[in-house]
């Protein structure tokens, strides 16, 4: 029997949603608009690296860069489908958007191991 | 009786499909469906959100000098812009998300269906302890 790998898919793609929702907002309002238009003064480096060595901020952080992308991913690659009629490129935008969420996983993965 | 002596000659009938053609635009001719496209995109910019946070993590990893200047580059009017357009959009699936709660799960209490609202209404009690829990640990530096 051929099994379907869209189980496994979908979990991630609302996974990902509820990390999406529940963070997303928080950080993109701190370092996208409150820092940036000077509302409030940004942590220090020191500060944010101290955060950062803990390695629960390190599979938070992993957290927060891998399933918010599986999340996109999965609504993209459907909203291509769906949107714009382009279904006959699946192959294709499967590997675009899973390839781009694993590659996301992979950098971010990479960039927490760098902090020491 | 008499033997049929030829085979007759059937012709494969199959109906057509009624399948009316959908324009690539269909998403446009409602708004519901306006909507749901909006939603769809919404997922965009929470990518968009955590590319800004690997750049930020990538200045971390690189120094001082790179995470000011990355600070510097967060505060360019464009940059500003893009990062207001992605918050209207982030904040549009987070509300989506938390409604879409009392749909998913059917809450009984002695057998009766509670209130969709009171079923939603813990993901934004969550949230906002999450986001100040978060906010203070950023800012306490």
């Amino acid at each position: 029997m051929l099994r379907s790998n869209e189980a496994p898919l979908w979990a991630l793609f609302s996974t990902g949603g509820v990390v999406a929702a529940f963070l997303i907002p928080v950080h993109l309002v701190l370092f996208g608009l409150v820092f940036p238009l000077g509302w409030l003064r940004p942590p220090t480096y020191e500060h944010l690296l101290g955060i950062l060595r803990n390695p629960l901020a390190k599979i938070y952080l992993v957290t927060l860069c891998s399933l918010p992308l599986f999340h996109w991913a999965h609504r993209f690659r459907y909203t291509l489908y769906d949107g714009l009629k382009v279904k006959h490129l699946n192959e294709l935008i499967f590997a675009f958007c899973y390839g781009g969420a694993a590659i996301g996983t992979v950098l971010a993965v990479y960039l927490v191991w760098r902090i020491s | 009786m008499q033997q049929p002596t030829k085979v007759p000659h059937y012709t494969k009938y199959h109906p057509r499909w009624f399948r009316p053609r959908v324009s690539v635009y269909w998403w446009l001719g409602q708004w519901q469906y306006l909507r749901f496209i909006l939603r769809e995109l919404s997922s965009v910019f929470v990518a968009l959100t955590v590319i800004m946070t690997l750049l930020e993590l990538r200045a971390v990893v690189q120094g001082p000098v790179a995470y000011a200047r990355f600070q510097h580059q967060l505060a360019k009017p464009g940059v500003i812009l893009i990062s207001l357009i992605s918050l209207f959009f982030v904040l549009f699936h987070t509300i989506t998300w938390f409604n879409l709660t009392p749909r998913a799960m059917a809450v009984k209490v002695a057998g009766k269906r509670i209130p969709e609202w009171l079923v939603a209404a813990p993901n934004y009690l969550i949230w906002i302890v999450v986001s100040g829990a978060i906010s203070l640990l950023i800012l306490r530096g």
